[in-house]
């Protein structure tokens, strides 16, 4: 009995090929962008977790030094009191225009590298008298070597894939030479196996911080918040898909009604059916979710690249750009689709098993009645009203998204009865029985494609708000970027002698030497970079505040004051007039707060004087020069001649302008394709919502084709009102759009990387959005409408006969 | 006897009782026409039998079982077993062939005579049409797939609602005549509802239905 | 003694480094090679000679505790220069290497501490005499009057020596030669310390008194390639007479040397030959198989003993493991010293 039971019910499909091909479609593309994402986040944060390994770093605690760097003299005191410790000397090393991490470790009592054991097991092992003692050895990634080995004042380089992007290890004797940090140690590791009866660290060195990697600002805190940006993008991408599934398998059971009728007549069970369609469902999902797997797989290998470079860019986090297939990310996928589909068919299944046998199939299992419309209104005011109790009560990107979530789903499901109050206050004020019709037929289509159209509604809502928010921080960005780099050149010199004789050079030829002075230091809310400047009114025209006191400029030349980056303001919820301690014991009060786009961690400016004074010996190699704009490649070319500086060493504000914004569109990137792909599901939906509506449409259609409309009329009709509708939609969804772009910029973007940015409309965008939209509705009601025209007048009549 | 209808009544939802106090019996082999108004009752006694719906008071027997001790599994197995049905709208697979619709039911009892079927193919002149789809074929043709699909099975009952009311008239005779020859020939009893006296003169035995019970 | 810490040190850069490097340099090019004839110069030969690749302070002692027991430690300091010069901070080619154990009948603990010279960190000074490696220390204000402290995870101990007797120099006035092919060391030992002390052990603290025994080697030479490993004795008789013998296993034939010390410190060399090991059960720890019971004959003294361990599975799992831990002596001589064996 089962196997002609099932062959009736999968010969339908053969009988229906596009039908299968939309449902998989719509799971395999619901799969595909949620997938991508899944794959690319652990992807990024397998980068993080092997670059840890790499790193040994593990999970031991560590000491810092609030103030900048540890003495020498202080780890060897530690040491003689017994304590087992790994010193590191960290910083950035510039070779070749690019900025490279340079991580020196004590290699004699540092935990066990993979990059050295790998090294030690190879063909050639490295003597360890070259690796510790001058010039010594640097270990870094292939792709690094011949970049590095050109450099001839860099130690040979031995290449290691066990060391992660971007980064260069080496013994720390090496790194105190080639930072020109010599005696100074970035942190210290605390080794497992201290001895027993230890004095406290708490005694000893009370000057020192000691954290547990759990408070240490990791790249996967930093990250956190944009993985879940991507995170909730998928998720979005993967409803509105799931729309489409809803749309198809609806149509083929409203399709396979008359099928289901007959097989239960025959004798098969309910129950058996019920379970083969769901069995049929299953293997479809499976089907599809593969499918999706492999789009998934192509995509995040597409867009890996622009995020590993925006992940770097903007929180130097090491990402490989390769793409690694795990077993658990296609589980999940799988899992995501099967979920998906049959949360996108319950409705369906639900009303199969309680399908009467007898009862006379009708457009009325379609038809909303009165009270799910009050529901759906109730649901829907609830969920936006729960979205903003959530913002307003809790802090956090969680308590963002539960507001966003919120208000889409909640606009979503208010959509159909906003829809048809329109359409009736429309249809009351018609004039002529035709339009009357018209609107009517518009109001009872609405149920049926009140899923697509909140599909349509979510996709354009999020376009808007999506490519809102982009945009708006576009300008900002361009406009900051303009106040922000002012010096015509920025340069690196070698060491700090080197600075000095470059300064002094200067001082004959530029308008201006602007030192650039930093050391990181520890806040409660992260890492702080705190800057030292002189007195210019670079400063004073140029630099981006958006909160300040009287004479902001003036107390902080006089070093009575501090500026502080907004990120820091708004983490730390510091403002004008407040006071920010420093370090233990130095506190200033806050005289500005500027806008900072640069990186998502905390920075404060103080006068070079002050920083000298509290935080001794900061470099003084970096210099941002003052020249008439037309004289500056001649100075550039004339430094790098008089100094023999490798080109990265003197860099052009145009050249800095350029790479800020190409690191700004890559991050973007990944959204702006998840957007498209989102709206092309959207369409998708309202055609196979359309194809299922199309069934139920003749019976409405006849009465009136009967009355004297030819087809061409009424196929004219069906593209007019689909369009009419999309048109509707798109006209509510600017509003939501709106909001969204608002809660993205002042809520989402402070919680995930402490900047607010202002709003800017883009109308023309709208635009653009809305004809988009329109095309889309008018291609998905193109089919139905073509089928309409050349249907013949038979099929019409033959409603009249099949009516009962 | 094959099927007994003791004293059933049968109620809708609502309160408006559509069958009152029918009794009715049919012998294996017998033919018996069931007619009356729009309305009278007819179809829905059809559907009792046919264990299609559930009723009231009253019991039914068919081939021995009592339908209304029966759950859904049960009935579904008596309809695939025992008996076959005939339909108005004919009621056929529309994405399955002419040839897969006949042997349809006979697979899902699991009993498919290859012999038989194709001399029913052959009688219901279907033979050219076998790989067509049912959306392909006129009235006619599509009832005589709906009639050999029902026969092919062998059915101890053949349960017919006004099986040529969608059909004009000349294929409305020759389907009937092809239905009682084929009926005949298998050695099934049939129970068919009819609103035409005609109709109802070619088959063993007539009633009456109006207003819900047997006149 | 030893010979054996003469390999060990030459493999110390492998072992000394955490991310274990294999291949080292073998030669001894730049460093200074020991000379025949050698006028030791005091207190400056207790310090450091940054031009010889290797060289160690190896103190070990048989000790009793208070409450009957029979204990041992190990304390020893190695330097490794990877070039033969000292430099500033973390610039230094000097490599050092400390290992402290306590052994009892009933386990062997042990630590390692590695570190670099020139940050302070590690370090030998003459006079006053100093040997350190981050909070483990051999200090005094001479050579006869040592402090003696180290701890790991679960010990420590602070011990008193005090010399009772001279130094005694092995081989040709301190020239001890460790192969066939000329291969040599300088080598003196003050085998002769009375300790008295407190171990801290998981059980609590011990009172304990017994002998100790230093060692000072330098040299800038491997082994000869086919020797494998050797085993070393340092046996102190109850009659006041001590042995210092080692045996080089060796392709070619074992290679021994040994120096017999009169009760009044007069030393006798004795050449390759006169002695005899022989294993006489062995001690499956793990994947090697090490013997823990000798019989030792030194023909020219009557001595004919057997060496047994305190504790048999006293390994040292350090990143260089070997075997090191105290015995006792039966047989025709009685007494307690301590074993080393390295190459299983």
């Amino acid at each position: 009995m089962i196997r002609p039971a099932v062959q009736a019910l999968w010969s339908h499909w053969r009988r229906h090929k596009v039908q299968l091909v939309t449902l998989l479609c719509g799971l395999a593309l619901a799969t595909a962008l949620w997938s991508a994402v899944q794959a690319i986040n652990s992807e990024a944060r397998a980068s993080y977790a092997r670059a840890n390994a790499q790193l040994a770093v593990g999970q031991l605690d560590e000491l810092h030094a609030p103030g900048g760097s540890i003495p020498l003299s202080r780890y060897v005191v530690l040491r003689r009191a017994g304590w087992q410790l790994a010193a590191v000397l960290e910083g950035r090393l510039r070779v070749g225009g690019r900025s490279l991490r340079l991580m020196g470790v004590d290699l004699l009592s540092y935990p066990p590298l993979p990059a050295i054991e790998d090294a030690e097991r190879g063909k050639t092992p490295p003597d360890p008298a070259d690796a510790l003692t001058a010039p010594g050895r640097l270990f870094a990634r292939s792709e690094l070597t011949p970049l590095l080995a050109a450099q001839t004042a860099l130690p040979p380089v031995i290449a290691s894939e066990a060391v992660p992007p971007d980064l260069i290890l080496t013994d720390i004797g090496v790194a105190e030479r080639l930072l020109n940090k010599p005696g100074q140690i970035t942190r210290l590791v605390i080794l497992p196996d201290q001895p027993v009866g230890l004095q406290p660290l708490a005694e000893l060195a009370p000057e020192l911080e000691r954290r547990p990697p759990e408070a240490r600002t990791d790249t996967a805190r930093l990250t956190d918040s944009f993985h879940f940006n991507l995170t909730a993008f998928g998720l979005l991408s993967f409803a509105v898909g799931l729309f489409i599934v809803h749309g198809t398998v609806g149509l083929a059971m409203a399709q396979r009604r008359g099928m289901i009728r007959t097989l239960r007549a025959l004798g098969v069970p309910l129950q058996l059916l019920t379970w083969l369609i769901l069995a049929e469902l299953l293997v479809l999902a499976l089907l599809g979710g593969a499918i999706g797997l492999i789009l998934g797989y192509l995509l995040a290998g597409a867009l890996l690249p622009d995020v590993a470079v925006t992940l770097r860019g903007l929180y130097g986090a090491p990402v490989d750009g390769q793409l690694a297939l795990r077993s658990a990310w296609v589980a999940s996928g799988l899992a995501m689709a099967v979920g998906g589909t049959i949360i996108a068919s319950a409705q369906t299944l639900w009303r199969l098993s309680r399908m009467p046998l007898l009862a006379a199939p009708g457009a009325q299992a379609w038809r909303m009645q009165a009270g799910s419309a009050l529901v759906g209104t109730a649901a829907g005011l609830a969920l936006i009203a729960g979205g903003i109790m959530a913002v307003l009560l809790f802090d956090g990107l969680v308590a963002g998204f539960a507001f966003l979530g919120g208000l889409l789903m909640g606009a979503a499901l208010l959509l159909p009865p906003l829809l048809s109050l329109i359409l009736r206050l429309c249809a009351e004020r018609a004039r002529c029985p035709l339009a009357q019709w018209v609107w009517a037929d518009m109001r009872a289509q609405l149920p049926g494609l009140s899923l697509a159209l909140m599909a349509l509604l979510l996709a354009l809502a999020a376009n808007v708000g999506v490519g809102t928010m982009v945009s708006s921080f576009r300008l900002t960005f361009t406009g900051w970027l303009d106040q922000r780099l002012t010096s015509e050149l920025y340069i690196t010199a070698r060491d700090d002698q080197q600075g000095a004789e470059i300064a002094d050079w200067l001082s004959q030829r530029a308008d201006a030497v602007l030192p650039i002075r930093r050391t990181e230091l520890a806040h409660e809310t992260g890492p702080l970079f705190l800057y030292g400047i002189v007195d210019h009114f670079t400063y004073r025209k140029n630099w981006p505040l958006i909160a300040s006191d009287r004479d902001v400029w003036d107390r902080v030349n006089a070093g009575e004051a501090i500026l502080i980056n907004e990120q820091l303001a708004r983490r730390a919820n510091l403002w004008p007039g407040d006071r920010l301690t420093v370090l233990p014991g130095w506190e200033l009060p806050i005289a500005g707060v500027y806008s900072d786009y640069g990186n998502p961690t905390g920075q404060a400016i103080v006068s070079v004087a002050l920083l000298n004074t509290h935080v001794p010996g900061t470099s003084n190699r970096r210099f941002g020069v003052r020249v008439a704009p037309g004289k500056a490649s001649d100075l550039a070319q004339a430094l790098r001649t008089r100094f023999e500086l490798p080109p990265g060493a003197v860099i052009h504000q145009a050249a800095l302008k350029a790479q800020s914004m190409v690191i700004f569109e890559k991050t973007f990137v990944v959204t702006a394709a998840l957007n498209i792909l989102t709206l092309g599901v959207a369409s998708f939906a309202i055609l196979t919502s359309l194809l299922t509506l199309w069934t139920q449409r003749l019976p409405q259609l006849a009465p009136v084709w009967a009355l004297g409309l030819t087809r061409a009329q009424l196929a004219r009709l069906e593209l007019m009102r689909s369009v009419l509708l999309a048109a509707l939609t798109a006209l509510l969804a600017l509003p939501l759009g709106l909001l969204l772009a608002w809660a993205l910029l002042a809520v989402i973007n402070v919680e995930a990387f402490g900047w607010r940015l202002p709003m800017y409309l883009f109308p023309l965008d709208w635009v653009r959005l809305l004809v988009l939209a329109l095309l889309a509705a008018a291609l998905a009601a193109a089919i139905p409408a073509l089928r309409l025209r050349r249907l013949p007048p038979s099929d019409l009549l033959r409603v009249f006969a099949n009516e009962r | 006897m094959l099927l007994t209808i003791d004293h059933v009544h049968k109620t809708y939802p609502g309160g408006r009782p559509v069958l009152q106090d029918v009794s009715l019996t049919l012998e294996a082999g017998q033919t018996l026409a069931l007619t009356g108004e729009s309305g009278s009752g007819k179809s829905t006694l059809l559907n009792l039998a046919a264990a299609l719906d559930g009723f009231g008071a009253g019991e039914i027997t068919l081939d021995g079982v009592t339908l209304s001790a029966l759950d859904d599994a049960g009935r579904a197995a008596l309809r695939r077993d025992r008996v076959a049905l005939v339909f108005q709208q004919f009621n056929l697979i529309p994405s399955l062939t002419v040839a897969q619709n006949l042997a349809f039911h006979a697979r899902l009892a699991g009993r498919l005579d290859t012999g038989w079927l194709a001399e029913l193919t052959d009688r219901l002149g279907l033979s050219d049409l076998q790989s067509r789809y049912p959306e392909h074929l006129s009235g006619g043709q599509q009832q005589r797939v709906a009639i050999g699909r029902a026969v092919a099975v062998r059915p101890k009952l053949l349960l017919a609602d006004e099986p040529t009311g969608n059909l004009d008239e000349t294929a409305s005779a020759s389907v009937l005549g092809l239905m009682l020859d084929l009926v005949k020939a298998s050695g099934a009893a049939l129970l068919l509802v009819t609103h035409s006296p005609e109709i109802a003169a070619q088959l063993d035995r007539r009633a009456h239905l109006a207003g819900g019970r047997i006149a | 003694m030893n010979v054996k810490a003469l390999a060990l040190l030459l493999f110390l850069p492998i072992a000394a480094m955490a991310q274990g490097f294999a291949g080292l340099g073998t030669g001894a090019e730049g460093f200074a090679v020991p000379q025949r004839g050698y006028e030791f110069d005091f207190p400056a030969d207790h310090g450091p000679h940054p031009a010889f690749r290797i060289e160690w302070w190896y103190v070990t002692a048989t000790l009793t505790g208070e409450d009957g027991r029979d204990y041992g430690i190990q304390w020893t300091l190695f330097r490794s220069a990877l070039k033969p010069h000292e430099a500033e901070g973390w610039q230094s080619p000097q490599l050092w290497m400390g290992h402290a154990a306590v052994t009892t009948p009933d386990y062997h603990r042990f630590a390692e501490r590695l570190s670099r010279g020139g940050i302070g960190q590690s370090g030998v000074t003459a006079a006053p005499f100093s040997a350190w490696i981050d909070d483990w220390q051999m200090t005094g204000p001479d050579f006869d009057d040592l402090t003696l402290t180290a701890r790991g995870a679960d010990f420590s101990y602070n011990l008193s020596l005090r010399a009772e007797g001279p130094l005694v120099f092995h081989g040709e006035n301190g020239f001890s030669v460790k192969s066939a092919d000329g291969q040599a060391s300088h080598y003196y030992s003050q085998p002769a310390y009375a300790v008295t002390g407190t171990l801290h052990l998981p059980e609590g603290g011990v009172v304990v008194t017994g002998q100790a025994w230093l060692d000072r080697e330098w040299s800038s030479q491997p082994l000869s390639e086919d020797q494998t490993g050797w085993d070393w004795f340092s046996l102190s008789f109850d009659t006041g007479a001590r042995l210092m013998a080692f045996s080089l296993r060796g392709g070619r034939g074992d290679f021994t040397s040994a120096t017999w010390i009169a009760a009044d410190g007069s030393t006798t060399a004795l050449p390759d030959g006169a002695i005899m090991a022989e294993p006489l059960e062995q001690t499956d720890l793990e994947t090697r198989r090490v013997p823990t019971k000798w019989r030792l004959k030194v023909p020219a003294y009557d001595v004919d003993v057997t060496v047994a361990a305190l504790n048999q599975r006293a390994w040292m799992g350090t990143r260089f493991p070997y075997w090191e831990g105290p015995v006792h002596i039966t047989g025709s001589h009685t007494g307690r010293g301590y074993l080393e064996m390295t190459g299983y």
